[in-house]
């Protein structure tokens, strides 16, 4: 038998070594899965893995890749910060929401005028609104020592019935015959976020989204603000010492993940959704954070991440129409990959060791 | 050679297999759905359709479908996909893909699109719609004479005109039938969600609802009545006929598969023309599922009644006089409502309590 040892240091080699480990056994247990839903595994791996970036309509894939990513990287990031720091902001879907609301918001304000500041002020609003929101579990756990998971994940709900009302409501499309839904930002060119260059698939959300990953890596590597965001989450007694006020790390880690998060919505919402509606949210937000954590909470591995993220949604969905393979079963392919990532994750912490020396004690 | 130019020359083979998969003269059609495929209800019988399709023209169609597509643009892009690979014709069936239909027909001028329940159309974009309001008529006349408590629950989903005009539909057809009866309406905020609609029902029940009404997809409601005994509940979309005799007393049954399958005949005889089409009981569209005999019979031979004056369009169910919730008037006796202001309806009928949300 083996028992599980608790190393002294936490392992290098197995930090670096599990994402590609916990991708390669969710390869192994999908083959499975898709074997037992009668398909073919390996064809289903290839559409998945290989279509979209080399098959034959990779020229449309390739882009869409890059506006799936975008959001789940620019979230993940935000996300990323707080989780080294131990504050466990699981709620950016609502902020994702707020930030998506109030970019629209400014912009259906300004509707029809056509200006070049509109564009800028919904992304100061998209920011701003995320930001917002929260702020909302950031100040109740600041006064009340409230759990910041259980709040922000709450206000996730809050959010989507206030994303309802304003579809139904305050929001909805004058001339849209009494059904619910924004007027739609892609026919408003001064809201609209479109690709900067056509058919690349890179609008404004993505070069954000790149811009965040080389800030948190400049600030995390370079910049006393990360170092004590790293220090608060490694040894929070040691933090205080070096002078680190949890209640300002509260802030500055929810806040950021917020204003992140609200980016994200407001890109989307003015980009490849174009408009509010009942359904706008599609969990950018809850997936985010496998993002983060396959990406080790390291800023280029959740760039890494966030693109294998999305060419699995991508491919997933190739390998639905292609296949005939359930929704579900996608669904479940990619839970399948946390799962294995946080499983496999023992062994940076733990090493296995034979149970014989225990026995003979 | 590089395991890279291996790889890369079997994807080269495959895409050529596929290409000349398109060049055939196999008409293709594409489905996408909002829902589960086994969704039990709405998006179930939209599949139904795709299979008759291709039951229809056997060897001379090819469907493809995409099941639980969200709205935006996931949808964008699954249609998009569609389109790409070949579709000549492409059925969206939800309200919600309504901006990303237009968005790739425009870049797909070849394909044709079909879009459910929607408003916009373009010259390769069709829209169809059923007249369910016909078939929430009858369920209204059954409701309202089975109802013992008077009370009669009402689950809807969101507050949009499709659901506004059940709702009117079969309240004017109970209080016909019942001057007494009430209704009880719970928002549910969803197409499908078994939880939410199970609580719903539950609500509805202990508000002492004794028939419940659904204008959501699951069987959920019929599983809570069951349960709790003497509640007679209806089928949504599809026939729930696993609920018949009781609690399930009849249905509404959305029958897509003529039309489908017209459609689909146009495309090969390259006369398909966008159009706006709204079909109900008379075309087949809308079905009356089996009224079971929990029901009495003088009631079913009424309800069969109602449904055959529908079906010859005899009788129009928004026939005056009729008057709006807040008193003022509406429809003047012998008047029939049309359909600008049915497909738009904003507003509940005299008598219903409560609001619409806003």
């Amino acid at each position: 038998m083996l028992r599980l040892e608790r190393r002294p240091q936490p392992s290098r080699l197995w930090a670096c070594a599990t994402p590609p480990l916990a991708v390669a056994i969710t390869m192994i247990a999908g083959t499975a899965l898709f074997a037992a839903l009668g398909k073919d595994p390996v064809a289903a791996l290839r559409t998945i893995f290989w279509e979209p970036l080399f098959g034959e309509f990779a020229f449309y894939y390739r882009p869409q890749m890059l506006q799936k990513g975008a959001p789940l990287i620019l979230i993940a990031i935000g996300l990323s910060l707080g989780f080294r720091a131990g504050i466990w902001n699981i709620g950016a879907e609502g902020q994702y929401i707020a930030g998506a609301l109030a970019g629209a918001g400014v912009g259906l304000a300004f509707y029809p005028l056509d200006a070049w500041y509109i564009f800028p002020l919904m992304v100061a609003a998209g920011a701003l609104g995320g930001w917002a929101w929260a702020m909302i579990p950031a100040l109740l756990k600041i006064r009340f020592g409230t759990n910041e998971i259980l709040v922000s994940l709450m206000l996730v709900y809050v959010a989507e019935q206030l994303l309802a009302q304003m579809s139904l409501g305050t929001l909805k499309n004058p001339e849209g015959m009494g059904f619910p839904g924004s007027r739609n930002l892609q026919d408003y060119a001064a809201a609209h976020n479109a690709e900067i260059v056509a058919g690349t698939g890179i609008h404004w959300g993505v070069v954000a989204a790149l811009i965040s990953v080389i800030w948190a890596h400049v600030l995390l590597q370079h910049h006393i603000l990360g170092f004590h965001v790293r220090l608060a989450g490694q040894a929070p007694r040691a933090a205080r010492f070096a002078g680190v006020r949890p209640s300002r790390m509260v802030l500055f880690c929810l806040g950021t993940a917020g204003a992140l998060a609200g980016l994200a919505g407001m890109f989307e919402v003015s980009g490849p959704s174009g408009q509010i509606g009942i359904d706008f949210n599609v969990g950018y937000g809850f997936t985010a954070i496998i993002v983060a954590f396959l990406g080790r909470l390291s800023p280029l591995g959740i760039l890494l991440a966030g693109m294998l993220m999305a060419l699995t949604y991508i491919g997933g969905e190739i390998a639905q129409s292609d296949l005939s393979l359930p929704a579900a079963a996608i669904r479940v392919f990619q839970g399948m990959l946390l799962f294995f990532l946080l499983a496999v994750d023992l062994l940076t912490n733990y090493r296995l060791r034979p149970r014989v020396a225990e026995a003979a004690r | 050679m590089t395991i890279t130019k291996l790889l890369a020359g079997a994807a080269l083979a495959l895409g050529l297999a596929g290409a000349a998969g398109a060049a055939d003269d196999k008409t293709r059609v594409g489905f996408i759905y909002v829902g589960p495929i086994g969704d039990g209800g709405y998006t179930f019988e939209h599949n139904q359709g795709r299979l008759a399709v291709e039951e229809h023209f056997g060897d001379k169609v090819e469907t493809v479908y995409r099941e639980s597509v969200p709205e935006g643009a996931d949808a964008e892009r699954a249609i998009t996909e569609m389109a790409l690979k070949g579709a000549d014709l492409i059925f969206t069936t939800s309200f919600g893909f309504m901006d990303a239909t237009i968005a790739v027909a425009k870049k797909f001028p070849e394909v044709k699109f079909e879009h459910a329940t929607g408003y916009k159309t373009a010259p390769n974009v069709s829209t169809y719609s059923a007249r369910f309001y016909e078939g929430r008529a009858v369920q209204g006349l059954i409701a309202g004479r089975m109802t013992k408590s008077n009370i009669v629950g009402y689950i809807a989903s969101y507050p949009i005109p499709e659901v506004i005009r059940g709702i009117n539909a079969a309240f004017i057809h109970a209080r016909k039938a019942n001057p007494d009866v009430e209704f009880k309406i719970v928002w549910a905020y969803t197409w499908f969600d078994p939880a939410k609609e199970a609580d719903a029902a539950q609500a509805l029940i202990e508000q002492g609802a004794d028939v419940i009404l659904q204008h959501t997809d699951s069987t959920a409601p019929h599983a809570a009545a069951e349960k709790a005994g003497g509640i007679a509940t209806f089928g949504q979309a599809s026939d729930m006929a696993e609920y018949a005799p009781f609690p399930r007393v009849s249905s509404i049954i959305d029958n897509w598969a003529p039309y489908y399958i017209a459609r689909t005949q146009a495309v090969m005889d390259g006369t398909w023309q966008s159009h706006e089409v709204w079909q109900g009981i008379g075309d087949g569209m809308v079905e009356i599922g089996e009224i079971t005999d929990a029901v009495p019979a003088d009631v079913k031979a009424d309800a069969l009644a109602l449904t055959a004056a529908i079906g010859s369009g005899a009788y129009h169910p928004f026939t005056g006089p009729l008057r709006r919730q807040d008193g003022s008037g509406w429809l003047a006796a012998g008047e029939v409502a049309d359909d600008p202001t049915l497909l738009g309806m904003d507003f509940f009928v005299e008598g219903l309590t409560g609001e619409i949300p806003q």
